[in-house]
């Protein structure tokens, strides 16, 4: 009786006559929100999608290339389990147009149905980045068996650092564009007491981002270790730094060679690094140190976001696959500056970056030098084109040293298809 | 945000403990109000467009505090919000308006002739004088909530009611999108156009997505009217011009504000406003009146008087830099406006302006010839 009447009323007005009834406020609430699902039934008939569609004239990013009016009409009304919508995967591509040094992706999955949801977008935004990788068909290579490396020792002379990343996301919880403060907490509290269990060399210590002091921040900033106050819009537009520092944290091996960061971009992003050219060790720790956090997770009934077709389920689509990023700070005094520097490493599939990371220019003649790709190679085929082509690069180095000239090098084929 | 109710109900999976932000850093008036309890109680309601106890409280969880005042910490995604979740916004209200209670009623008066003087403060001293208020369109939500449709739908009424003003009010529409940014830079030093929005404090509330989408700029020829579109609120109306006549700034206010009003009632689509809370606005700070009065005025000796923030206080007055909020003083040059908004009028509040502005550049004056000006020093009013 009451309900088929409030429905004629608004719900400001449903609120004025219950409260003037005496009704409670946990009944008005309700009623609100019974109500709420009515408004919301004729909003969406106000606002078809054609009206809600972004100007994304002036935009160059991958999801900007991919939304059609056709498909945010298709897909703008739908959720996730979770209740994440298009519109929240795409904001920020909608609000940061483009990047001055690389096409960014423009858009993030809320949790890991996401890239079901709404695989008419992710799917050839997916293609796009990861060149060509068709989700629907292909399968993608996990494989983790470090001791198929071969070489990997650089020279300390022009190798600098050696490093090795990846992300890894819980099953079961948001993703942090979408999670909760509870949520995010307990992502926190899994990790931690999962890497509480690491032993030996591997043995290690959280710290918590709002419990560090200013100084112990900022030695880690600049030890390459910590990430970043989220200042960037990339990240900030997606709704990554709510909250901020709760439930983030670092930890690392008392070595500071294997770090996990807690809650940045993703739910953990796995380090190996160590100053000079050992990549080979490096990557060593990093397969045994995954594998050990993997099953200490397991012990206690939660496993890692995976599919056989996205490999690694993370947060930003770029970083699907292996999430795999392994990469040196080189120096390259002359070949860097020769013009035929970007092709090298485009036939080579690797990518430079200054030596702050990612959106940051090079400082000197020293470089971070990474591969391009995530998805549809493995990570021991990933390492191993690293340590191929950094050989090919300090190789050129020496010869310009001497006066000799370099050659090209032969482009690498993409996956098997 | 404007994506149906956000991951509210899947949040009720876990315990008030469990999702209850950590404030213990922070100052800001949300932060003092809300407790566990309040948020217990509030936290499974949404609005009826779906705006939750969460997306109001966010820019105050990611925003501490603030060096130079005192920030709300909360904002409302639509009307309806200062209804659903008053348990938490009365408390707001009362400790940033001077404790105002949820009984109280609020005067409007949008009469200029109410006003006495303020047409002879000196321009040796006042450089320029403005008058700035808000206005919500009734039937939309607020920009923390909107989504693009209904952003775009607000501007276009917007240009149409604006367009159709004429006389001193005769204008046009800049819309942020297809302007260069010679322009730009043009209209913001020439304290005309808001900032890109980059305070933590708007992009954490959510209402600098989809920028520049459906924001803009409409003023009259002579650049003394203006109104900017989308950006924390729905409409912000400025009356301004150089020098210290803030009699005729007033009048203009009120006249350009009634035509404008008038206007959006033909297309029949009110203001937001009741008599509890007068204006409703995005920010809470902002409710009542939505009125900030001011002056740009040089008080290089006054300024460092021990005395200027006690009589500033006592005039019920407040200071910012020539940049408007968040900025420091340039040059001895002050931005001096009235600190009240809710429960008092238009009239009222400009009128405190006039008379405390007159007294201040007395004192100045007086402070040149070397005199005390302990005399002069005004009651609490």
């Amino acid at each position: 009786m009451a309900s088929s009447f409030t429905r004629l009323l608004s719900g400001r007005n449903t609120a004025v006559l219950l409260a003037s009834l005496g009704a409670g406020t946990m009944a008005t609430g309700f009623l609100l929100t019974e109500n709420g699902s009515l408004v919301a039934e004729a909003k969406k008939k106000l606002y078809p999608p054609s009206s809600d569609f972004p100007d994304l004239r002036k935009h160059n990013n991958c999801m900007a290339t991919a939304l059609t009016p056709a498909i945010y009409a298709r897909l703008r009304d739908n959720v996730t389990p979770n209740n994440w919508t298009l519109d929240q995967c795409i904001q920020t591509g909608v609000d940061n147009p483009g990047h001055p040094f690389i096409k960014t992706v423009g858009c993030v999955a809320g949790d890991e149905e996401s890239y079901e949801v709404f695989a008419d977008l992710f799917d050839p935004i997916i293609k796009d980045r990861h060149n060509g990788y068709d989700p629907k068909t292909m399968i993608h290579p996990t494989d983790l068996d470090s001791s198929k490396i071969t070489g990997g020792v650089f020279d300390d002379n022009y190798v600098l650092s050696s490093r090795v990343r990846t992300g890894r996301s819980i099953r079961g919880l948001s993703l942090p564009p979408a999670c909760s403060r509870a949520e995010r907490r307990e992502v926190e509290r899994v990790v931690v007491t999962a890497l509480a269990g690491l032993k030996g060399d591997l043995a290690g210590r959280y710290y918590s981002l709002g419990d560090m002091t200013d100084h112990e921040q900022q030695q880690l900033i600049d030890d390459h270790f910590l990430f970043d106050k989220p200042v960037s819009p990339l990240l900030t537009c997606a709704f990554m730094a709510r909250d901020w520092p709760d439930a983030r944290g670092i930890w690392h091996n008392n070595e500071k060679s294997f770090l996990i960061w807690v809650n940045e971009e993703d739910h953990t992003r796995v380090i190996s690094m160590e100053k000079g050219g050992n990549m080979k060790r490096v990557f060593d720790r990093f397969c045994r140190g995954l594998k050990q956090v993997e099953h200490l997770i397991q012990e206690r009934g939660w496993e890692f976001m995976w599919n056989k077709h996205l490999g690694y389920i993370l947060t930003c689509p770029s970083n699907l696959g292996t999430g795999l990023r392994a990469g040196v700070h080189v120096r390259l005094p002359r070949l860097s500056k020769d013009p035929r520097f970007s092709k090298i490493l485009d036939n080579l599939r690797l990518q430079k970056r200054g030596t702050g990371g990612v959106d940051t220019a090079a400082t000197g003649d020293t470089f971070d030098i990474s591969n391009n790709d995530r998805l549809g190679k493995s990570e021991v085929e990933l390492v191993q084109m690293v340590i191929d082509g950094v050989n090919c690069l300090i190789e050129c180095e020496k010869r310009l040293e001497k006066g000799q000239d370099i050659k090209i090098p032969a482009p690498i084929a993409q996956f098997r298809k | 945000m404007p994506f149906g109710n956000t991951h509210n109900n899947y949040k009720l999976n876990y315990k008030v403990e469990e999702e209850f932000p950590d404030l213990r850093k922070h100052n800001n008036h949300m932060a003092k109000v809300l407790t566990k309890e309040i948020y217990g109680k509030l936290r499974d309601k949404q609005t009826p467009s779906g705006y939750t106890l969460d997306d109001v409280i966010q820019t105050g969880i990611d925003n501490p505090g603030h060096p130079f005042i005192m920030t709300v910490g909360c904002v409302a995604g639509d009307e309806e919000s200062y209804e659903v979740f008053k348990d938490l916004l009365d408390p707001v209200i009362s400790d940033r308006h001077g404790g105002y209670k949820p009984t109280d009623k609020h005067r409007t008066d949008l009469n200029f002739e109410n006003l006495k003087g303020g047409d002879d403060l000196d321009p040796n001293y006042v450089l320029s004088s403005r008058v700035r208020t808000g206005r919500s369109i009734k039937g939309f939500t607020l920009p923390p909530h909107n989504s693009r449709g209904e952003r775009r739908a607000i501007e276009k009424l917007s240009i149409e009611a604006l367009n159709s003003l004429d006389g001193e009010f005769k204008g046009k529409y800049y819309p942020l999108k297809s302007m260069t940014d010679a322009e730009q830079e043009q209209l913001i030093n020439d304290h005309f156009l808001f900032d890109k929005p980059v305070s933590p404090l708007l992009t954490c509330a959510g209402m600098a997505r989809d920028w520049p989408d459906a924001r803009g700029i409409w003023h009259n020829e002579n650049k003394t009217f203006l109104v900017w579109v989308n950006e924390e609120d729905h409409l912000r109306v400025i009356s301004m011009q150089l020098g210290g006549n803030m009699r005729e700034v007033f009048r203009r206010f009120c006249v350009g504000l009634k035509r404008i009003e008038e206007i959006f009632k033909q297309h029949n689509r009110g203001f937001m406003w009741n008599e509890h809370l007068g204006y409703i606005l995005t920010c809470p700070s902002n409710l009542g009146t939505g009125l900030r009065g001011g002056v740009h005025v040089k008080l290089p000796k006054l300024s460092t008087h021990a005395k200027f923030e006690e009589i500033l206080t006592r005039l019920r007055l407040q200071k910012r830099g020539t940049g408007g909020v968040d900025t420091a003083s340039v040059g001895g040059v002050f931005d001096i406006s009235n600190a009240d908004r809710l429960g008092s009028s238009e009239v009222e509040q400009v009128q405190l302006v006039v008379d405390g502005v007159k007294l201040m550049v007395e004192m100045e004056k007086k402070l040149e010839k070397g005199e005390a000006i302990d005399s002069m020093i005004p009651a609490q009013k």
